[in-house]
């Protein structure tokens, strides 16, 4: 695959594009969104590996504007935040080249950590298997047991609005991914915000989660906005801490596709897209299902009006769970 | 530096019973900003009003904050005064500390307590007023009357009568509505038809109005002095221009066997028909549930027996588009359905009646002709049970109404009446609850009822009526009396109670006009302002807002005219200066403002912006139009990045306001 890749990138770019992919970071598994402007970077830099989680859409917004054409490799629900973008109108479609790449499922090192693989110093794809190398030697481990929680569960193998694919188009599928927020709704109120107390009582608010997310990119975001009042970094309790998530999934509510890269990228292992996952489960339920960005026409259920909509009461009578 | 008056109103005893004025005035003087705080009796009284011009002259006060009555009532009056001393009117903030206060607390520390937390609230709001200025809109001089029953007629006459032209848009083939069904009408016993057929004539000669019948409105967009609204007009397979209204094909038909709804399915139509011989418009309508053309492509008879070529079965709905200037709601009543009711046995016995097939059955245009004949054998009946209150003033509301529907009580004493009259050799009983018969020459009615024509008035419930042997036994309890009675009936009359037409709750949602919890119309005052919606441009006629009698009906459906009249005759509106406002400099170009405004106010450009280091960026913003926008604040919710701000309601003022409170 990654040749492939590869080889795609190199033909894109001496067609006269700029070309957003993948480099390699720090360590083999925090691979990192790059824009290449030369062949030898390219051939140099450019990675296509079972650890390029890292959604691509949101880059598009400055990469479109920015004069020229840009050429990006969108996997299946990358393509869900590029069409959600392009219905936001923050992405210009016509200077993007979106090539969508089928994708297994993406792995990482939580899962690999779990997996019981310790001391890990870098991994090859071999298709249904990963070899894994660590200090101790080298170990084949399932794919399937080294895939984060969100590939595990994924939603669709779909790609959407693709000027190319690589690989085979492939269907949504029927997900799990709401399994754990059921867990949670059985819970007892006090049971749920002491665990969402807990979870968030280790957030140092590097504002990771909110860099990343595409549903997130607003011109100028509140919390950096002295006129918004509400820009300070610095809290004035916990509590306040914990509700910049809490405001934030209210932020992105209808418009979250559940990419789940804010789960990803935060440093604290906070479980963030549960509270959008809760939100789009919600959401089904109530206005019938809607899945953000698997079209570029219908209203969002919540910027839409339909007379025999359910207007559900207040919180603490839905709070006593379905 | 702000200059804050604050000035706190009595209400009489309204508020100053409750509240401790002198303490709220007190304790708000020591508020940022504030440098006069004052209590007085009257605040809106002349007296009132010059105290504040007084004090905006003297000490120069650059924001006004009066403690009173809801906003709704006197918000306009404190701005005028203001304004005339030469403050921004919208400089003014009003704390309403009766409705929200005084009149729902009845412990004066609590009370007290509550009205200074709402008074600061207003304080730290008026801190970040802007000055704002009115524009004006125009007033497009044409009226929409929804509903062509006698309210709807009685509107569009009046209105037309000044002038203004005025469509009406009926749901039904014919205008005229559940009068044209009625016999004779309290309390004189002149016939209904008499009456009204000659105001439906009227109503289609009249050049002023315009008769869109078979219809029902669609969408409605805009506001007041400028809605344009989609009706769809259903085919009725008949071409209306070409129609003489002779007849001849609702008598050729074959398709005999469909309910005939113009006398409550006592008999059958043809699936083509012309609902009553008095219509408005007089056309013909093709049935499409029941024309067997329609259904299967086989039978033309209508079309080859018509000889002006009216009938067309291809015919397509036609949707109308139209401006208005205002829009007056008269959809009307229908009967509460009976099934709920099994103790009565409508569902087991045909000489189970609703009233208003009573009245059918006792109309010369009825199915029996006028001679009363109990649907079942077509006999003549000598016992007749009337029960009032079937589905009034339930209790809970689960089985029927909570309130009581008002006109049972006089057309039950007008039926047991007329049957005495034209029968004397019946027993008529009228088992009530109540007898409530207040309004002009009504109580006399109904002694004459009981005194003159011996009718049996029994105070009591019928607990059961059962069919046995042709007869219905009716079990009932006599209250004054003490005793249980034991009545072989022929017929029982239920008077159904009413509840607003089903097509009202849809009605109210496109016009963003308020319903109570029965599904009747809510007017901006009930005492003051009882022909307006709380929504301007949208007025009231008839049994929409409550179950009303034709007297009442006809009296408001001509005050809704002169309110319309009022608002038609004048040229231009002053616009609300409340209006969003759109911060190009945080706007996402998202459009989810766009998507929720139901105005249509919302517009995007694609505007350049210097980015650093001398380069520009072209972004697509929002812009709202002032003109059109009515402030409602959807969009300032919806926005995802708090670029849309409401003039006059910022999202800051109001987190100034929850500070305020919380502090």
């Amino acid at each position: 695959m990654q040749e492939r890749v590869k080889a795609k990138a190199i033909e894109l770019l001496e067609s006269g594009c700029r070309v957003l992919g993948w480099k390699a970071g720090e360590f083999f598994y925090d691979v990192t969104p790059a824009v290449f402007t030369s062949r030898e970077e390219i051939e140099r830099d450019f990675v296509f590996n079972p650890f390029c989680g890292a959604n691509q859409s949101k880059y598009l917004i400055a990469e479109s504007r920015r004069g020229g054409r840009v050429a990006a490799f969108l996997k299946p629900c990358d393509t869900y935040s590029f069409q959600q973008l392009q219905k936001e109108h923050r992405i210009l479609r016509e200077n993007v080249y979106a090539v969508g790449v089928q994708c297994p499922g993406m792995c990482d090192m939580d899962a690999l950590r779990a997996a019981g693989l310790r001391g890990v110093t870098g991994a090859e794809d071999r298709g249904e298997k990963l070899l894994v190398h660590t200090l101790r030697g080298d170990r084949e481990v399932d794919r399937s047991l080294a895939l984060s929680e969100r590939c595990r569960v994924c939603k669709s193998k779909k790609l959407l609005d693709c000027d190319e694919m690589i690989g085979q188009q492939g269907e949504e599928l029927v997900s799990t991914r709401f399994t754990e927020v059921e867990r949670l709704e059985a819970m007892t109120p006090e049971e749920r915000f002491a665990f969402w107390r807990g979870e968030l009582s280790r957030c140092i608010r590097c504002n990771a989660c909110r860099n990343v997310c595409p549903a997130c990119s607003c011109e100028k975001c509140v919390f950096d906005n002295p006129a918004s009042g509400a820009e300070n970094k610095a809290p004035a309790s916990s509590f306040e801490e914990n509700l910049f998530h809490i405001i934030r999934a209210f932020h992105v509510a209808g418009r979250c596709t559940d990419c789940g890269e804010c789960s990803r990228v935060c440093p604290q292992h906070i479980p963030l897209h549960l509270l959008n996952r809760k939100f789009i489960k919600d959401i089904n339920q109530l206005y019938g299902p809607y899945q953000a960005g698997a079209d570029l026409e219908t209203r969002p259920p919540l910027v839409d009006f339909q007379q025999d909509d359910p207007e559900p009461s207040i919180v603490g009578e839905r709070g006593t769970n379905p | 530096m702000q200059k804050i008056g604050v000035f706190v109103c009595w209400c009489g005893s309204n508020i100053a019973a409750t509240v401790d004025v002198e303490t709220v005035s007190d304790a708000l003087a020591r508020e940022p900003g504030v440098v006069f705080s004052t209590n007085y009796q009257y605040m809106c009284s002349q007296a009132g009003q010059d105290m504040i011009q007084e004090k905006i002259r003297e000490l120069g006060l650059t924001g006004v904050v009066i403690c009173s009555c809801s906003p709704r009532m006197h918000e306009a009056t404190f701005r005028r005064a203001c304004e005339k001393a030469g403050l921004n009117p919208y400089l003014v903030e009003i704390a309403n500390i009766r409705e929200q206060c005084s009149w729902i607390h009845k412990d004066k520390a609590v009370g007290t307590e509550k009205a200074i937390i709402l008074g600061r609230a207003a304080i730290a709001k008026v801190q970040l007023n802007a000055p704002l200025t009115a524009g004006e809109s125009p007033v497009t001089k044409r009226a929409l009357v929804i509903g062509g029953g006698i309210a709807g007629i009685q509107t569009a006459l009046d209105i037309a009568e000044a002038g203004f032209p005025v469509d009406i848009v009926e749901k039904k083939p014919t205008i005229g509505g559940k009068m044209t069904q009625i016999d004779k009408t309290f309390p004189t016993l002149d016939c209904a038809a008499c009456i009204l057929t000659p105001k439906m004539v009227d109503a289609a000669q009249n050049e002023k109005i315009n008769i869109i019948s078979y219809a029902q409105v669609e969408e409605v967009a805009g506001f007041v002095g400028n809605f344009s609204v989609k009706i769809r007009k259903r085919a009725r397979f008949v071409d209306e221009t070409k129609c003489t209204g002779c007849g001849l094909c609702t008598e050729k038909c074959p398709q005999k066997n469909v309910p005939n709804e113009f006398n409550q399915g006592l008999d059958n139509r043809r699936a083509i028909y012309i609902p009553f011989a008095q219509a408005v418009p007089k056309v013909a309508t093709i049935d499409p549930n029941y024309c067997t053309m329609l259904k299967t492509g086989k039978c033309g008879v209508c079309s080859k027996v018509c000889t002006a070529g009216a009938i067309d079965y291809r015919q397509q709905d036609e949707i109308i588009q139209q401006e208005y200037g205002a829009i007056v709601a008269a959809t009307g009543f229908e009967p509460i359905s009976m099934e709920k009711f099994d103790e009565f046995a409508y569902s087991q016995s045909p000489d189970v009646v609703t009233s208003l097939e009573f009245e059918r059955l006792m109309n010369a245009a009825g199915p029996t002709g006028g001679t009363l004949l109990r649907p079942s054998d077509g006999k003549h009946p000598h016992t007749l049970v009337f029960v009032q209150c079937v589905g009034s003033r339930c209790d809970g509301g689960e089985k029927g109404k909570p309130y009581c529907s008002k006109i049972c009580c006089m057309y039950t004493a007008k039926h047991a009446m007329l049957t005495r009259e034209k029968y004397p050799d019946t027993e008529v009983y009228v088992f009530y609850i109540d007898v409530r018969t207040p309004g002009k020459n009504f109580d006399e009615f109904y002694r004459r009822a009981v005194e003159e024509y011996g009718v049996h008035y029994v105070k009591g419930m019928v607990g059961k009526v059962a069919p046995e042997n042709g007869k219905l036994k009716v079990q009932a309890s006599d209250l004054l009396g003490g005793r249980q009675l034991h009545i072989d009936a022929d017929m029982v009359v239920l008077a159904a109670a009413i509840e607003p037409d089903r097509s009202a709750r849809p009605l109210a949602t496109m016009l963003t006009a308020s319903m109570d919890t029965n599904d009747f119309f809510t007017e901006a005052h009930p005492k003051l302002r009882p022909v307006e919606s709380p929504t301007a441009g949208v007025f009231l006629s008839g049994a929409c807002q409550g179950p009303k009698d034709i007297p009442e009906t006809v009296a408001q459906a001509g005050a809704a005219a002169a309110k319309v009249i009022g608002l038609l005759s004048r040229d231009h509106l002053t616009c609300n200066p409340c209006v969003a406002e759109s911060n190009e400099l945080m706007c996402n170009g998202c459009s989810a403002c766009e998507k929720v405004c139901p105005y249509g106010a919302i517009t995007y450009i694609d505007k350049e912006f210097r980015g650093p280091n001398r380069t520009t960026l072209v972004r697509r913003v929002a812009q709202v139009n002032p003109a059109v926008c009515q402030g409602c604040g959807a969009c300032t919710v919806a926005c995802p990045s708090g670029a849309m701000d409401l003039k006059g309601f910022s999202n800051a003022q109001i987190m100034a306001e929850v500070d305020a409170i919380c502090k």
